[in-house]
């Protein structure tokens, strides 16, 4: 019986879904080095992508992905929290609503219109939410998707019971770690990095691209001086509400910044 | 005379991506009704597209799936491409090729080894698995590790790539980038023959289904990004004229919208689809592997899909391994195009099947309505048919016995359904 005495003693993760795409879950299988060592380190006790095995709470660790967009979810997650020692959700629609979070300035019975024939069929709530505004969370991983060694040296930090090392600092130091000339200064590409959390490993200025802010808001940005570097590019209003109302659009800078643009749209009747 | 009820729930279907259940009743051993269900939450993506610009379809609709965001970013570019009459060739559709290989390897290898052998050989999970067979895990982790690493290379990162645009990608890889890919794929072609021969072994349950296999076609090449939409029962379209012959329905079970083909019913989209349309497109490897597996060159038995995936599996890293031996660095990362009004269809061959995407767009470029049509919404009406055979041929077997059978069926077909919606719930009843 010396295995039931490992799992016994072993710290148990557990790994749930709400409104999302998998894609932050996948990242724990796509650890691809690291997963046996992880299913090595803690009892994988509730993962239900990889396992049917469910082993009933409480849970050490819980790893949450997706958004609250439904009434039962709302209930959902109450659950979740009363069950984990510790929550941790990960990724931009946990974090921050996810870009399903774009129905929230919209009236959701329309949405359900375009999309279904029959709307009185589908239950859902007027917004996407972040895990936050339901329970109180313990750790909050951005990305959309997350990084894969972001999410282990979180786990690992949980388990050690010490604080993860996550820096918040923009995409823009990453740049110059990886040696990336600036792509707004030198081709004039418009580009969010000043604005946006590291952890991508400043991956789109790297392939010749702007940053269009799938790790969310730095701490404390300055979308303001961002706003109007992006004017001097000739970038139109229209199009700076959109790239903040994207995978991060109702984290609360960006949510800020698009509301201010966007009012400046209503204000000047400039349609472009 | 008393009415027997057998009534099973599994409300959270393990080891598929997304949430979905499924609902059974059998009276008196006859069975009743059967459902597979979808409840994955909403997220209205041809609602919130509206007004966003063409730019933004590939990023986007990538969000769609964390597993096969390739396909994704592969139908959407093409239907924009089409709008715009917009060809990609030479070394840029090779590249797209290339990355679809990736997500292809990527995507199989994780349902072969990690969501589905399991069901064969009665593990809860692959890390069960590893506990008596560490090293045909390992070997599926360092495959499925491959798959990743093409995607990041060309793409930037694995889930949700940054890489591609209209028109091509925003920069393509140096041959220096692509070299390193070379060794790790010769290790990868030698375990996909090891995969192949080692899911032949896999006890098959045996059921033959009379599917209507929907599939792309390309004179030339086993199906990635382009062709004509043809089936074994004579459907043979343009991707334009989806809507003519493929009509969604909304039932009051499931957030996805059902797709049959007008007239006929439930259709069949993925690996057995392309495999059983496109045999003689296969490369003569994956043919052979085929054979030795004991396959012939038409599979109507869902359980084999395993095995078919496997083949699949060895045909794209010889793809891959091909594209990288000949790859010359572009001139341009991305062929120019004049954006304009207009209504753009496009389909390419995502991992669990066909990906048909259409847009209209106006003179701006933003995009005026939105339609998507992803393989697992395709397939749930094929899904449910296979429920009923195979719960018929084992009403024998005990509650968790059949409930993980049933399961299982559910799992040939990789269901994606946080793609479906744009859920699965097991629910059992027995009378």
């Amino acid at each position: 019986m010396a295995h039931a005495a490992a799992v016994a003693t072993k710290p148990k993760l557990a790994v749930y879904k709400f409104a999302s795409c998998d894609g932050c879950q996948l990242s724990l299988l796509d650890a691809e080095d690291a997963l046996l060592d992880v299913a090595g380190a803690v009892h994988i006790a509730n993962f239900l992508e990889a396992s049917r095995e469910v082993v009933p709470g409480p849970y050490d660790v819980s790893l949450v992905e997706g958004s609250i967009t439904t009434p039962h979810d709302a209930e959902r997650i109450k659950q979740v929290r009363a069950e984990s020692k510790f929550l941790v959700v990960i990724g931009a629609c946990a974090t921050a609503g996810g870009i399903q979070a774009l129905r929230n300035w919209k009236d959701v019975d329309s949405f359900t219109s375009i999309v279904y024939a029959n709307p009185q069929y589908i239950e859902t709530l007027q917004t996407s939410t972040p895990i936050s505004y339901h329970v109180p969370v313990d750790f909050e991983l951005r990305g959309c998707p997350i990084s894969k060694e972001q999410l282990i040296e979180v786990v690992a930090a949980f388990l050690q019971g010490r604080r993860p090392n996550i820096p918040t600092y923009s995409v823009c130091v990453e740049c110059k770690a990886r040696g990336t000339a600036c792509v707004m200064v030198g081709a004039g590409t418009p580009c969010l990095g000043p604005v946006t959390q590291a952890g991508c490993g400043a991956l789109c200025p790297a392939y010749d691209r702007g940053c269009y802010g799938c790790f969310g808001p730095m701490e404390s940005p300055n979308t303001e001086a961002l706003e109007m570097w992006w004017r001097e590019l000739g970038v139109s209003d229209r199009d700076i509400v959109d790239a903040f109302r994207s995978f991060n659009a109702w984290a609360e800078p960006f949510r800020e910044a698009s509301d201010r643009v966007e009012a400046r749209l209503t204000v000047t009747g400039v349609t472009e | 005379m008393t009415s027997e009820t057998r009534r099973i729930d599994v409300d959270y279907l393990a080891r598929v991506e997304g949430e979905g259940e499924m609902h059974v009743t059998v009276v008196d051993g006859v069975v009743e009704d059967v459902e597979f269900g979808i409840f994955e939450p909403p997220r209205y993506f041809e609602a919130f597209m509206r007004g966003r610009s063409y730019r933004e379809a590939p990023d986007i609709t990538a969000r769609i799936c964390g597993i096969c965001p390739i396909a994704y970013q592969m139908s959407s570019v093409h239907a924009m491409e089409d709008a715009f009459d917009l060809t990609v060739g030479g070394t840029l559709r090779d590249l797209r090729r290339l990355i679809y290989c990736g997500e292809w390897i990527e995507s199989h290898v994780l349902h072969v080894y990690m969501l589905h052998a399991p069901d064969f050989l009665g593990y809860e999970s692959a890390i069960h698995l590893a506990g008596d067979f560490p090293d045909v895990v390992k070997r599926g982790l360092r495959m499925k590790k491959i798959g990743n690493s093409i995607v990041t290379t060309v793409g930037g990162r694995e889930i949700h790539p940054i890489n591609v645009r209209v028109g091509g990608f925003y920069r393509a890889p140096t041959k220096a980038e692509l070299a390193p890919l070379v060794e790790e794929l010769q290790w990868a072609r030698d375990a996909a023959i090891e995969t192949v021969e080692w899911v032949a072994q896999l006890e098959m349950p045996k059921v033959e289904q009379d599917f209507e296999y929907v599939s792309m076609s390309h004179p030339d090449e086993y199906p990635f990004n382009e062709g004509r939409l043809v089936s074994n029962k004579g459907l043979d379209i343009a991707v334009s004229e989806f809507n003519d012959a493929f009509v969604e329905d909304h039932v009051e079970r499931s957030n996805a919208l059902h797709s049959t083909v007008r007239e006929r019913g439930a259709y069949h989209v993925g690996p057995l689809a392309r495999y059983t349309l496109n045999f003689e497109k296969l490369r003569p490897s994956a043919r052979d592997a085929a054979f030795s597996a004991g396959l012939g060159p038409a599979c109507f038995n869902p359980f084999q899909s395993i095995i078919v995936r496997a083949v699949e599996t060895l045909q794209a890293i010889d793809e891959a391994l091909e594209i990288i031996d000949g790859y010359e660095e572009p001139a341009q990362s991305h062929i120019p195009y004049e954006v304009k009004a207009g209504e753009g269809h496009g389909a390419s061959e995502a991992p669990r099947g066909m990906l048909y995407h259409r847009y209209v767009l106006d003179p701006e470029g933003l995009i005026e309505d939105a339609q998507i049509v992803p393989p697992t919404a395709q397939n749930q009406l094929t899904i449910e048919d296979d429920l009923r055979v195979v719960l018929e041929d084992n009403l024998d077997l005990p509650d968790p016995d059949l409930t993980w059978k049933l399961e299982q069926t559910i799992r040939n077909y990789d269901p994606c359904i946080s793609c479906a919606t744009h859920f699965l719930r097991l629910n059992i009843e027995r009378s």
